[in-house]
């Protein structure tokens, strides 16, 4: 009984990925605290293994031109349909549990990076390409197409043109073979 | 009779392989996961397709984790006939349908001029299957379309009449195969599907004649523009044979919108010009189905 409220406190407490729950409980005492992954005081993410970066790892070519970029009203715009879409998905009770261990502050920077970049609104996108970002979540399609349900209301939400929605999605339904690993 | 392959060993194979599919799904269903309107509009001879024309995509909301369900009720106002089809279709981890429909035109007044009475009713039951083979309606390779094989199994109820205006037989069994994308780029859907039939009216008026008994390949394009989330217009095209000496038969047009009220429950509108009927020419008139979807 103590140690499931100590287990549920020290869940409460801080958002480290899991670790064995009995080291955790005894690594809790004040005098020893566990060597746990600190946020980058700048970002604000968590620290990951290194890995080799490329453009080529968002997945997809960009758009050319300006047409996207304005359609989607730039950056601030990307930026917004990138937040509205991450609040709807770990808020959506279908699939909330799949962002339970993830950090959403590099979530939402990479999404970012890699939504500007194809929409070639003046971004390099940094993070892993999309085989190994999702080979352990364990998407289904059912998953995949809620979350192009979350993604097309909050282009909605930014009042982006539905061709102009449709484009953008051209560019992401390819990427469907690297993403449903199941 | 020269019927290519018999169509109830077809039916048999298909519902044991989809059992099959279903006990090692069972353990873990998830159902209902498919995109607004990527089930289409059921066909007014009951398979997944967009009204009149067929398509490969698979009845139901269900995706490949699922089983799905499609019911639909289609009236055709036309001006000297009175059309309705009625069916449902199940849909097997978007891999197999089966389906049924039933076909009733009522020929009012020209029941009479044909000698059959005033309101006669032709009447057929079509039992289908379908599996889809390759591809992705959605996504995957832009181009890439979702690719299918199917068969209807057509069974008029009046062979008398079938025998009166000449046709060969009261039952036919059509194969088809179909290719559909969604084409994101352009929010355009695109059908094109290959029938062998030798469906006299889609079968109504019976299959083949007394000279040509032979499945002719007919085609079926349907194009449609996505102008929201649950909002269609488009158009279809489908070729008939022409096999009745008594009644000339002619290719199928239709401009239809299609409006998802609800995940479950989709309408679809349409203007149709199905030609000359049974000697009676220039049917053109409204569509109007409703769709319920699981």
């Amino acid at each position: 009984m103590i140690s499931l409220i100590l287990a549920l406190a020290f869940a409460g407490m801080q958002d480290m990925p899991d670790t064995d729950s009995a080291q955790a409980v005894s690594e809790a005492a004040p005098e020893q605290p566990a060597p746990e992954p600190q946020r980058d005081p700048v970002t604000g993410e968590l620290p990951v293994d290194p890995y080799e970066m490329s453009d080529a790892h968002a997945g997809a070519t960009p758009f050319a031109g300006t047409g996207m970029r304005d359609a989607f009203h730039g950056q601030d715009g990307i930026r917004r349909v990138v937040n509205t879409m991450v609040d709807r998905a770990t808020n959506d009770p279908r699939i909330s549990e799949i962002f339970v261990s993830h950090d959403l502050v590099r979530l939402r920077r990479t999404l970012f990076e890699q939504f500007c970049y194809i929409l070639n609104a003046g971004c390099t996108y940094t993070g892993r390409d999309m085989a190994s970002s999702h080979r352990d979540i364990g998407l289904q399609i059912d998953d995949l197409n809620i979350l192009v349900e979350n993604l097309q209301a909050a282009m909605a939400q930014e009042k982006i043109s539905f061709s102009a929605q449709n484009r953008f999605l051209s560019k992401l339904a390819p990427m469907k073979r690297d993403v449903v690993t199941r | 009779m020269n019927r290519l392959i018999d169509p109830v060993r077809i039916a048999c194979i298909l519902v044991l392989s989809a059992s099959t599919l279903a006990t090692s799904h069972a353990q873990d269903l998830r159902n209902g996961g498919k995109l607004l309107l990527t089930n289409g509009v059921s066909t007014i001879e009951g398979s997944g397709g967009g009204g009149l024309a067929t398509w490969s995509t698979i009845a139901g909301n269900a995706t490949q984790e699922g089983i799905g369900a499609q019911a639909h009720g289609t009236v055709i106002e036309l001006p000297d006939y009175n059309w309705t089809s009625y069916g449902i279709a199940l849909g097997f981890f978007d891999r197999v349908e089966l389906s049924y429909a039933r076909q009733n035109l009522d020929t009012i007044d020209i029941g009479t001029a044909l000698g059959l009475g005033r309101g006669y009713t032709l009447n057929q039951d079509i039992f289908g299957a379908k599996v889809r083979l390759a591809g992705d309606a959605v996504y995957g390779d832009s181009m890439m379309p979702q690719i299918a094989v199917g068969v209807q199994h057509k069974r008029s109820s009046d062979d008398a009449v079938v025998a009166a205006v000449g046709g060969a037989s009261p039952n036919g069994t059509d194969f088809y195969v179909s290719a559909t994308k969604l084409f994101l780029s352009h929010s355009v859907l695109a059908n094109a599907t290959v029938r062998f039939t030798k469906a006299n009216q889609t079968g109504l008026l019976g299959f083949g004649s007394a000279t040509d008994t032979s499945h002719k390949p007919q085609f079926e394009g349907s194009i449609a523009y996505q102008l929201s989330r649950r909002f269609v217009v488009g158009g279809e095209y489908r070729t008939k044979p022409d096999n009745l000496a008594i009644a000339r038969e002619d290719d199928w047009v239709d401009l239809f919108a299609a409006y998802a009220l609800t995940r479950n429950v989709t309408v679809t509108a349409a203007y149709v010009d199905l030609g000359s009927i049974a000697t009676a020419d220039k049917q053109r008139g409204a569509l109007l189905s409703l769709q319920a979807a699981f």
